[in-house]
């Protein structure tokens, strides 16, 4: 008996500095990313295919996840900052350079999302999905399809219309109808947007935040300011809604795929990000977050069902008078200052 | 030594979630973040370069902050378009507090009613709703009074005309009325509950009607309930951002929704919490206000208000 257990301890003993190795080898990759962004079937396709570990976390907003990294020890691989996060990341020295030879499944990236001004070589960031703001409106309640921003403005809708009660959509917007930048800093200009905005304010319904979605799909209002996720999301639940990505341009978004500074395995997080790149991988998530997907070869297999939606396809032209948020800074306070101008003109 | 000890969790946790978010709040409200000094320096092939204030070069833009004492956001807030919204705040919250008090005096009369039977369900159902997160509530009273909502439906059916009960101010009012009616019935029915009846009937055996029974018993011994009605309506009332965003639209801003904007949108904590210090001044001194009011009241032998 004795000799059993003696056997039995040696052999545990041998065992251990083997397993100790097996955990050495097996790298953990920490990837931080949106709730509901990636279908969790294709994390254990990987897991399964590379033996790498995947550690998933999530967050809500952009600063979450920036605070989280300047502040806390957490060393993460993989993040997925929005554009304007990721020019700031980039000026901040937080991201490190991606090596696209590791990364051949990039090539299925469509060139029109790869000259996205916040990283403009995309030495830093793969974009991951994208999306645009527009018009969502009821189809049965307006006399026709909003051919403009001037539609969000006309006297026929009074009362009929909801904006954004964020200080940066709905001022970018009134900008881009004047036909200026949405990233404008000039004092004119702006001032020429806030007027716009008070004079339309008699006709706006409610400046909405998320219970703007139950207002457009209960048909409380015919017209909405709306991003295209958002848009997505109330045209599956009342078919008589659709949406307009207006032709003077508006803005377009991205989340894009980021190794930050304190990964300690860039280059499985560099094959992850390759992972995600592969069409058949892409089309899963797409299927699964129903945010526009920049990855032609992933759309290709996707055939109609990418096609049919209107959501994801703005035409061409109308793409390419979009504009990315640029990164403000404290000039982010002068909208401030106008938004609260605005909605305190009103009473 | 032991009640000492005892105190010692309760001082602790006062520590933590009361004194060092209100400091964080003050470090925050006198403090403002800008970019190091830096100077631009242009090299002879005409590329530029940045001299930290330590004398160290830069190839690309610092982008590090500081922090330094400020009260420039104090000065930022009187402005008359602040002072206006605050106006605006208080206005609203005094309205929502006068008509939780003339709706809740008599309920918190009628429970305290010595005929009365259903006291306690009545307690409930007044409780009750507030073990619903309000939020929920809330989005309950958009359902019912959105123009394509639940009681607009019933009126088209009825053959009248729909109304806009939504968007603006008297929405952001009843909402609020709705939200603290209870903290106003409660500290009521508390104080009033322990009024000495046999005064009431001894003042209707003595011959004084029911208004002067009122106004010489009932209301200066029910005074204390009023006032912490008052103050429990009042407070939440005037920093509320939520009620107002959703019955109001967004039409009808309060200063907590600027201050809220200041944290999720314009990520400028530091006027943020600027505004929240000075609210909180204007508040504290309205209660000291009323307290004194209350003490000055119970100091004199007589309780008599007027």
């Amino acid at each position: 008996m004795k000799k059993v257990l003696l056997t039995l301890l040696a052999l545990y003993l041998a065992l251990c500095p083997l397993a100790l190795a097996a955990a050495e080898e097996q790298v953990t990759l920490n990837v931080y990313n949106w709730g509901d962004y990636i279908d969790p079937d294709t994390l254990a396709v990987f897991e399964e295919r590379t033996g790498i570990r995947i550690n998933y976390e999530l967050y809500e907003t952009n600063e979450d996840m920036y605070t989280k990294l300047k502040k806390s020890k957490t060393s993460y691989d993989v993040i997925f900052p929005s554009d304007y996060m990721v020019e700031r990341m980039i000026h901040e020295e937080m991201l490190l350079p991606l090596d696209y030879t590791a990364m051949p499944y990039t090539q299925n990236i469509d060139p029109r999302f790869l000259n996205a001004s916040y990283d403009p070589t995309h030495a830093y960031s793969v974009p991951y999905t994208w999306g645009t703001m527009g018009i969502l409106y009821n189809t049965t309640m307006v006399d026709e399809a909003p051919a403009d921003w001037d539609a969000l403005w006309d006297a026929r809708y009074d009362k009929s219309i909801l904006m954004l009660n964020s200080p940066r959509d709905t001022i970018g917007i009134a900008l881009k109808r004047l036909g200026h930048s949405l990233n404008s800093i000039n004092p004119t200009e702006l001032e020429e947007a806030k007027q716009s905005l008070i004079a339309q304010s008699a006709l706006v319904l409610a400046y909405v935040v998320d219970e703007g979605k139950d207002k457009m799909v209960s048909g409380e209002a015919a017209l909405a300011l709306v991003w295209s996720g958002d848009a997505q999301y109330c045209i599956e639940r009342n078919p008589e809604l659709a949406y307009v990505v207006p032709p003077e341009g508006s803005n377009l978004f991205f989340d894009a795929i980021c190794v930050p500074t304190s990964s300690k395995h860039p280059a499985e997080a560099m094959r992850f990000i390759d992972f995600l790149c592969e069409a058949d991988i892409a089309a899963q998530n797409y299927e699964y977050v129903g945010y526009a997907i920049p990855n032609s070869a992933a759309v290709e297999l996707m055939g109609d069902a990418y096609a049919a939606s209107a959501v994801s396809n703005p035409p061409d032209e109308t793409l390419s008078r979009c504009e990315v948020f640029t990164n403000l800074g404290d000039d982010t306070r002068i909208y401030d200052r106008i938004w609260t101008e605005i909605i305190t003109s009103i009473y | 030594m032991r009640a000492k000890a005892m105190l010692l969790p309760f001082l602790l946790w006062l520590a933590l979630f009361i004194l060092v978010p209100l400091g964080l709040v003050v470090y925050y409200g006198v403090t403002v973040e800008e970019p190091i000094p830096y100077e631009e320096i242009m090299r002879a092939d005409g590329s530029v370069h940045y001299r930290l204030a330590d004398g160290t070069l830069r190839e690309s833009e610092p982008y590090e902050t500081r922090t330094r004492f400020s009260l420039a956001n104090v000065s930022r807030f009187f402005d008359p378009m602040y002072v206006k919204l605050m106006g605006r705040s208080f206005y609203v919250a005094f309205c929502t507090t006068l008509i939780c008090l003339l709706l809740g005096y008599p309920v918190a009369l009628i429970l305290t009613g010595k005929g009365f039977r259903h006291r306690n369900l009545l307690l409930l159902l007044i409780i009750l709703p507030m073990w619903m997160n309000f939020l929920l509530r809330t989005y309950a009273w958009l359902s019912l009074l959105e123009n394509s909502g639940l009681v607009n439906h019933l009126l088209e059916a009825m053959g009248f005309a729909k109304q806009q009960f939504l968007y603006h101010e008297n929405a952001v009012v009843l909402g609020m009325v709705y939200n603290f009616l209870p903290f106003m019935v409660l500290p009521l029915y508390t104080v009033m509950e322990k009024i000495d009846h046999s005064q009431l009937e001894a003042a209707a055996d003595l011959g004084a009607n029911p208004f002067q029974r009122f106004l010489r018993i009932l209301l200066p011994f029910s005074l204390p309930g009023v006032l912490e009605g008052i103050t429990m309506v009042f407070v939440p009332a005037v920093t509320t951002f939520v009620i107002s965003q959703l019955m109001g639209g967004g039409k009808v801003p309060l200063i907590g929704d600027i201050i809220q904007q200041q944290f999720g949108k314009a990520n400028d904590w530091h006027f943020g919490a600027t505004m929240s210090l000075l609210v909180m001044v204007v508040v504290l001194a309205f209660m000291y206000a009323l307290n004194r009011a209350d003490t000055e009241n119970a100091g004199k032998g007589e309780v008599r208000i007027w």
